[in-house]
């Protein structure tokens, strides 16, 4: 089953992506694109990615509510601190971060969710001494800053990763 | 081409009201680009546009096509996926050689490394 099908949710996101382009459920559609899904797996296997295995899923749904919650907050507050930008300085910094995720595929997904939430920019990661440095756009203390990624987003991606 | 005048009242006004949010939010991210003074401020400035601007337009696209052409319109989800997965690599880039730059030049306000090799600054013409 493995050699059938090296990256079955990969194959699966891919019949996604291609059932949304074309717009369509038709049978057709959903065998070409199984085929692509199946055949774009094995290229991969080429590649030769880090295999990780997703586990506990429900963890998976409440990382996306507090993403996207955090998102919409932090849309507002740097709105806030753009538009107040010309009264008051931007008190803005540099805050190091010591985590201790090493899976690839999850601290790939923790550079995308401190991307998008605004805020906060993913500037440096040292494979070494697992710092992370990130700049964090209106800094009230250092601390809290830490702890809260490391709480909010560490954790749960440390659960779903490894 | 259009047929947006179609477009029922119920479905215009939040459809409105989401495309006007979504660019406000975009023209202030890209105003974030002037009034913030340093470059790792104005990193933050463009996220806006990228994550919540995104959404809400491809939401209003969603709602209005959807309404007009009366079935299920999904494939902005994947404008939005893929835009969600993608400016990382290019602020990451910026950021990473800005950091990198100061640290050569020895501005004092970029934190240096915590440990390991300091970047290699001799030969290096700047």
């Amino acid at each position: 089953m493995r050699y059938w099908f090296p990256y079955p949710l990969l194959s699966l996101a891919l019949l996604m992506l291609w059932l949304l382009i074309n717009q369509s459920v038709s049978p057709g559609q959903i065998v070409l694109g199984s085929m692509l899904g199946i055949a774009f797996a094995w290229a991969m296997v080429n590649l030769q990615p880090d295999k990780t295995r997703l586990k506990n899923y429900r963890r998976i749904a409440v990382l996306a509510g507090h993403v996207a919650v955090d998102v919409i907050r932090s849309n507002i507050a740097v709105m806030g601190v753009i538009l107040r930008a010309g009264k008051r300085p931007v008190n803005s910094g540099f805050v190091a971060i010591d985590i201790s995720l090493r899976d690839e595929n999850a601290l790939a997904l923790l550079a995308c969710i401190l991307t998008a939430t605004p805020g906060t920019a993913w500037l440096e990661f040292d494979r070494q001494t697992g710092v992370l440095m990130i700049h964090v756009l209106d800094l009230e203390n250092g601390a809290v800053w830490s702890d809260l990624i490391k709480r909010r987003y560490e954790t749960p991606l440390k659960e779903i990763f490894e | 081409m259009s047929h947006l005048t179609d477009l029922p009242t119920w479905a215009a006004i939040p459809v409105c009201i989401l495309l006007l949010a979504g660019s406000a939010i975009t023209l202030i991210g890209s105003m974030g680009l002037i009034r913030l003074k340093t470059f790792y401020g104005r990193l933050h400035a463009p996220t806006l546009g990228a994550s919540a601007g995104t959404i809400l337009i491809c939401i209003a696209s969603m709602i209005t096509f959807a309404v007009l052409q009366n079935r299920w319109i999904l494939h902005e989800i994947l404008i939005i996926v893929f835009v969600i997965l993608t400016t990382p690599v290019t602020l990451m880039l910026l950021g990473q050689s800005a950091l990198y730059r100061d640290r050569i030049e020895g501005q004092n306000d970029v934190p240096r490394k915590a440990a390991g090799e300091q970047p290699d600054t001799t030969g290096m013409d700047i």
